[in-house]
């Protein structure tokens, strides 16, 4: 990947001095991530210790998303293969997970201890309501880009209606829904694109 | 917590595998299939504990995926975590890593092209479905669909931080009002 030639910033890019700044770094911003980390993964490597151009950081999101997986996983993985190879891509991803793995598998030891506490395990249901909402918000943003889908508009709400009422509605395993609409899905889409 | 057989951790690896290759958009998409797998099927965890441990994983600091350690925790403790994590992240890194290599130059092909439009409006319909699944613990209690309209709802509209929604859905919880 090219590092951008037009960079807006005036100041240089930077790289990481070594693998442990390279987990630092990304130690750092997943303890900063509350409900999701990409945000605070933008401002961290882009403006504080500028590692990767906004440009970058978009190309390898856009790569991430189209990736299974988790999205700021992949962009860690692959930030850190840039600067080390395949050693900085495991430390990346070390430093993304190692210290949040150990808090919230201690959240998850004291709730199992307390989940009998009516007002712990209420808590957990009010926070699983707002987790609902959260996700909602996600996939009606989401859906408000389907306005641009090459398949139009019509046939891109077909489709997610269609996903909703097999996965949440009828309960299909996820695999027969993916074979089912998939390849309908796919075909349709490079036949729209190919005109 | 469940005491699991060799072979079931066997599956269960194989389960979280088959969804970190199908995981298009993160892996909370993924969820209802992870709820119709653990709760239906196996009956590892309740509707409650299946929405607590997702809530638990959102409100604790770090990238959104570790709601998969947290799930194989309340399946089958430590070695479930363990399992569960090593399932989703196996193949999807391998993944990552070969298309940060190679696939580049061939991101703008028709087929790649297609399969992000295709694949578009299936993740959008899994999202709704797991925000669906995610309410199956509340959906008879008036307070909760406060929480769920009114959390989507200033998500949408306000630069507000998900920390101070879920802060209000526990404190309301802690109260009894759901």
């Amino acid at each position: 990947m090219a590092i951008s030639s037009d960079d807006s910033l005036a100041a240089p890019l930077g790289r990481p001095q070594g693998l442990g700044e390279l987990f630092w770094v990304f130690n750092r911003l997943a303890l900063q991530g509350f409900g999701g980390v990409l945000p605070v993964a933008q401002r961290e490597l882009v403006e504080r210790v500028r590692w990767l151009t906004r440009e970058d950081f978009l190309e390898l999101l856009s790569i991430g998303q189209m990736l299974p997986g988790p999205n700021v996983v992949n962009v860690a993985l692959m930030i850190g293969d840039r600067f080390f190879g395949l050693r900085g891509a495991f430390v990346a991803l070390a430093g993304m997970l190692a210290a949040p793995t150990v808090i919230v598998l201690t959240l998850a030891a004291l709730y199992g201890h307390f989940a009998e506490q009516p007002a712990v395990a209420g808590a957990l249901r009010g926070m699983g309501a707002v987790a609902a909402g959260l996700v909602l918000a996600t996939a009606i943003k989401l859906a408000a880009t389907l306005r641009r889908s090459p398949l139009g508009v019509g046939l891109a709400s077909a489709l997610a209606v269609a996903t909703t009422a097999l996965v949440a509605v009828w309960r299909w395993p996820l695999v027969w829904v993916l074979a089912a609409l998939g390849p309908l899905a796919l075909t349709l889409a490079a036949r729209r694109l190919r005109r | 917590m469940n005491v699991l057989s060799l072979g079931e951790y066997v599956e269960l690896i194989g389960h979280f595998m088959v969804l970190s290759i199908i995981a298009i958009g993160g892996a909370i998409t993924t969820a209802p299939e992870m709820h119709r797998y653990l709760v239906l099927e196996r009956g590892w965890m309740s509707d409650a504990q299946f929405t607590g441990s997702i809530a638990l994983a959102q409100a604790a600091p770090g990238p959104n995926i570790l709601f998969v350690a947290v799930l194989g925790w309340t399946a089958a403790g430590p070695w479930g975590a363990l399992v569960t994590m090593l399932g989703i992240m196996l193949p999807s890194t391998t993944l990552a890593l070969a298309a940060a290599r190679w696939g580049r130059a061939r991101r703008d092909t028709l087929a790649v092209r297609a399969f992000t439009a295709g694949m578009a409006p299936l993740t959008v319909g899994l999202l709704f479905s797991t925000g669906w699944v995610l309410t199956e613990p509340t959906r008879t209690s008036a307070v909760a669909l406060v929480l769920v309209v009114g959390s989507a709802a200033l998500l949408l509209r306000t630069p507000v931080s998900p920390m101070w929604l879920i802060a209000a859905g526990a404190v309301s919880g802690a109260l009894g009002w759901v």
